[in-house]
């Protein structure tokens, strides 16, 4: 069943078989960053059960999401959609004033093919509310692309800026990918000690404060998951994307704002000195996991960057799960494990691409990594054959990005281990 | 359309997962986009499952969509039956499925000609029925399935007097406890089991049903449509008084004693049993005659759940402990009826809805004493500043204790008395601080974190710090000044608080 892809002899596409949470899921982190909107999932009871499960705690802070939920009605056409969905959007605009409502479309709307855009053309002009519709389903993305869909979508409502004819010279930088405020603050920080001045972020906090971008200007991404969003911004924006490894690591940081500063033309200061410094103050971690095995299932697309972390650190990478690599948005990071590994002098680790669990486990099995990152539906009963893992999700919600974070990024992935140890201990 | 932010049930194909879920060699193939099966994540986070649940995904993805699934479909359930050998493979339809409108039928039957398992089609429709009911339906259609195949068998009652007990469910609210509480009486009684279903039985075993004497359905929501039509077949009467308070306890185990009276030559008197327990083993009885519990007369409560939990703990509320029920109400539309003839007599205010918002309102309306609801009802008290006991579905990781917690039989009944007066003492306790002046609070001043202090703030960093939830800030600034103090900083500027936020992660 295994097929080659393209000429890179370690990259595998597998059955497609594997565990991971609906891209909808977005919902939850991105109400959260874009402080005005609301966010209108809909879909079915199916879609509402995982959120409410998913988001649990969250659910109960009366959060800016909601499910319009699909009835028999709905689906067979009786009732007329753009009514339907007028009378919720005028409620939701009553009782919670956005200044922005995202419609998530998922699998039934794309099934039965609703035409979410241009209904949302004349709601939006009805109810004087903007509305920016993303198909976040499970037919075609996983996890965390749910915001690369959000975002791609998001992109087209930026306001343009005509291009400073004062000032030519210089293009603006944007930075894309939802972090929590504190976290995009630090990488601007970062930028700024090389004088880079970040022009904006997409997402912003408010959407009434979109960035303004203009043709020309430099975008970088901060995920590696935003393939469309980038895409995006090249073709319908022209911007100029500046492709990195990500700003996940000391070293990912390190080349990510090193990829920049060349790009736009900046010497780079201190760079090196720093990154060293982070991994010295790492040692206590880094100690621990080198010689140590890991092996990643994939769900969430950060895979790629971990696995470059880890290999950083000196561990051996089994197998990177990922359920979509994008050969040209991550080039970047493939390079830098590559030259990693050079430096180590080992193999590229195997990357399998919509792979299939069962034959994971059969992997795992054989293998018997020291660590396994994975999701919940694996985790406990992996921990019952005393194989450590990891669950993956918790990466895309801790915080990981920069030279500050680098500390808990480590921290997470040694804790298992850790554990692990203290139980044999006492 | 309706606009919703929580359920109380799950969609229908929840119900039909636990039920296969449940039986031991049963795998189960969801049809249903990538991200469906959050079942698995559920059953292996909440339950703690050693093992992985079996249950995979047929995905539905662009290819499916225009090439029809049955290709598919029918090379997974072959994969599945030659990787697990399982017994029975039920295929899932999800409500994607439900809406592709393909021949489920015949895919299935084509894999079953290539298979050893036997393959079926859960006969559930999503936009019609919840969980609950799709749990019922499938359980009613897998036992259908298997005695209709061993119909020739020959079918005798088992010699001694046994029960089937019909309500084992993976992700049941306090589910393992109540069985083992069950077992437990069952077992005291003389009682032989003959099947506990469908939890930990394998489909071979179903043949052996009609075997037992009585048909033992404790949870009014899954296992009745198998009961009845067990009933109607094999002549097998069923007991569907919930075994919870000492009163349905005692109704329970007197329609046991009528059931095996009349299928055999025995004649059993639990009186005795029944009398004994109820006044000195249980120390709940007592419990509500001591002095203690005067103080709940006429304490006020509504109580909010499933039909099964709601009803018999609406009667203990009122019948045991003398509380005044606001109202009682249930998101299980499809037993209103019964609901509502059995709850007649212990409150006035009787309603079923399935909006938590409409719950919550009333909630707010009735300003009760204490609340027995879901993990909702919980979330509504904290808010009002209401107890909230949690005595049914839907419910969080705190609800699948490793202790032993059952809601049913003598201990059961133990437990839930000391919910009950825990819950009430707790709003007391609380209403008694208030008039005596409340705890000696230190509260965080959140203008004069800044302002007056020894350390400088560049704007730039204050604009940061303030970004940090408030709760938090105290700390937070107390490490940075220690930080700046450490390296002699006396400005703090936006470095200084991202570095010493770094130096204190350690560890």
């Amino acid at each position: 069943m295994k097929t080659l892809l393209q000429n890179k002899p370690n990259s595998y596409c597998e059955t497609g078989n594997y565990h991971t949470f609906c891209p909808i899921s977005c919902v939850s982190w991105l109400y959260q960053k874009i402080e005005d909107s609301f966010f209108l999932v809909i879909g079915t009871k199916t879609c509402g059960y995982f959120l409410q499960n998913a988001l649990s705690v969250m659910i109960f802070s009366e959060p800016r999401y909601a499910m319009a939920q699909l009835e028999e009605g709905d689906i067979s056409a009786q009732y007329n959609e753009y009514s339907e969905l007028l009378k919720l959007c005028l409620k939701i605009k009553k009782d919670r004033h956005p200044k922005v409502i995202f419609w998530i479309g998922t699998c039934t709307t794309e099934i039965i093919k609703m035409d979410l855009e241009s209904t949302a053309k004349k709601i939006e002009a009805e109810i004087e509310v903007p509305i920016v519709v993303a198909n976040a389903n499970g037919l075609d993305y996983s996890f965390t692309q749910g915001e690369d869909t959000v975002l791609a979508s998001l992109i087209k409502k930026a306001p343009l800026r005509k291009k400073n004819y004062l000032n030519p010279t210089t293009p603006q930088l944007f930075l894309f990918g939802s972090l929590p405020n504190f976290l995009s603050t630090q990488l601007s920080l970062e930028l700024s000690t090389q004088g880079i001045k970040v022009a904006g972020w997409l997402p912003s906090s408010k959407f009434t404060q979109l960035p303004s971008i203009a043709p020309g200007d430099f975008v970088c991404g901060v995920h590696p998951y935003l393939s469309r969003a980038a895409s995006t911004l090249i073709r319908q924006r022209k911007c100029k994307l500046i492709i990195a490894p990500f700003p996940i690591g000391p070293d990912g940081t390190r080349a990510w704002i090193e990829k920049i500063c060349i790009t736009l033309g900046y010497s780079i200061s201190g760079l090196k000195e720093r990154e060293k410094q982070i991994w010295n103050k790492l040692v206590e971690y880094t100690n621990k996991l080198e010689g140590k095995t890991v092996f990643f299932t994939g769900d969430n697309l950060l895979e790629v960057s971990l696995a470059r972390v880890l290999t950083s650190c000196k561990m051996k990478v089994c197998e990177i799960g990922i359920p979509y690599l994008d050969k040209r948005y991550q080039a970047g990071e493939l390079e830098l494990l590559e030259q990693i590994c050079q430096e180590q002098g080992i193999r590229m680790p195997k990357i399998v691409e919509k792979p299939d669990n069962y034959n994971q486990l059969d992997r795992i099995r054989e293998f018997q990594p020291d660590l396994v990152i994975t999701g919940m539906a694996l985790a406990n009963p992996l921990e019952a054959r005393g194989i450590n893992t990891k669950w993956n999700v918790e990466f895309t919600f801790a915080q990981i990005h920069g030279f500050g974070n680098s500390e808990n990024l480590l921290k997470l992935i040694t804790r298992p281990l850790s554990r692990t140890e203290h139980l044999v201990h006492t | 359309m309706k606009l919703a932010y929580w359920m109380y049930t799950g969609p229908a194909h929840i119900g039909t997962l636990r039920i296969a879920s449940s039986f031991k060699n049963v795998h189960a193939i969801m049809h249903a986009p990538l991200g469906d099966d959050y079942f698995n994540v559920m059953r292996s986070m909440l339950e703690r499952q050693k093992n992985i649940t079996k249950v995979t995904t047929s995905v539905i993805d662009r290819q499916v969509l225009t090439q029809g699934s049955g290709n598919k479909i029918i090379q997974n359930i072959i994969r599945k039956d030659k990787e697990d050998s399982p017994k029975l493979i039920l295929l899932t339809p999800t409500c994607t499925s439900s809406i592709l409108q393909e021949d489920l039928d015949n895919f299935i039957k084509k894999s079953s000609l290539e298979t050893n398992a036997d393959v079926l089609l859960a006969d559930v429709n999503h936009y019609r029925v919840t969980e609950y009911q799709a749990a019922d339906i499938t359980l009613k259609q897998i036992i259908q399935f298997y005695l209709k195949k061993y119909i020739s068998t020959t079918r005798f009652q088992t010699k001694e007097p046994s029960v089937n007990i019909i309500g084992a469910f993976s992700l049941a609210f306090h589910n393992q406890h109540d069985i083992l509480e069950l077992i437990k009486l069952l077992t005291e009684l003389n009682i032989k089991i003959n099947l506990i279903l469908p939890k930990g039985a394998s489909v071979e075993e179903l043949e052996k049903i009609p075997r037992a004497w009585v048909n033992i359905v404790p949870y009014r929501e899954t296992g009745l449509l198998a009961a009845e039509w067990l009933k109607n077949l094999f002549n097998m009467p069923y007991i569907s008084t919930t075994p919870l308070g000492h009163e349905n306890l005692a109704n329970w185990i007197k329609e046991l004693e009528y059931c095996l009276n009349s299928k055999g030559n025995y004649n059993f008197n639990f009186n005795n049993f029944i009398e004994y327990n109820t006044k000195f083993n249980s120390q709940s009885f007592w419990f509500s005659r001591s002095i203690d519990c005067q103080n709940l007369i006429g304490k006020s409560a509504v109580v909010f759940g499933d039909s099964t939990h709601v009803a018999a703990i609406t009667k203990i509320l009122k019948k045991e402990l003398g509380i005044n029920i606001l109202w009682a109400g249930t998101y299980c539309k499809s037993d209103q009826k019964w609901f509502h003839n059995t709850l007649r007599k212990y409150t006035k205010n009787i309603f079923i809805s399935e909006n938590y918002s409409v719950v919550e309102r009333l909630i707010k309306k009735a300003s009760p004493d204490a609340i027995f609801g879901t993990q909702m009802e919980r979330h509504v008290g904290k808010k009002l500043g209401i107890p909230c006991g949690v005595i049914s579905a839907p419910v969080h990781i705190q609800n699948y204790p490793i202790g032993y917690r059952p809601f049913f039989g003598y201990e059961g009944a133990n437990q839930l008395i000391d919910m009950i007066y825990n819950t009430f003492s707790l709003g007391m306790e609380t209403i008694l601080l208030e008039v005596f002046g409340g705890h000696e609070r230190q509260v965080p001043d959140k203008v004069s974190f800044i302002a007056q202090e020894k350390y400088a703030w560049t704007k730039e960093a204050e604009e940061i710090f303030a970004q940090i939830p408030i709760i938090f800030q105290k700390k937070i600034k107390q490490q940075i000044e220690k930080y700046a103090a450490s390296i002699k900083a006396s400005l703090i500027t936006p470095e200084i608080l991202y570095e010493a936020k770094a130096s204190v992660t350690k560890g």
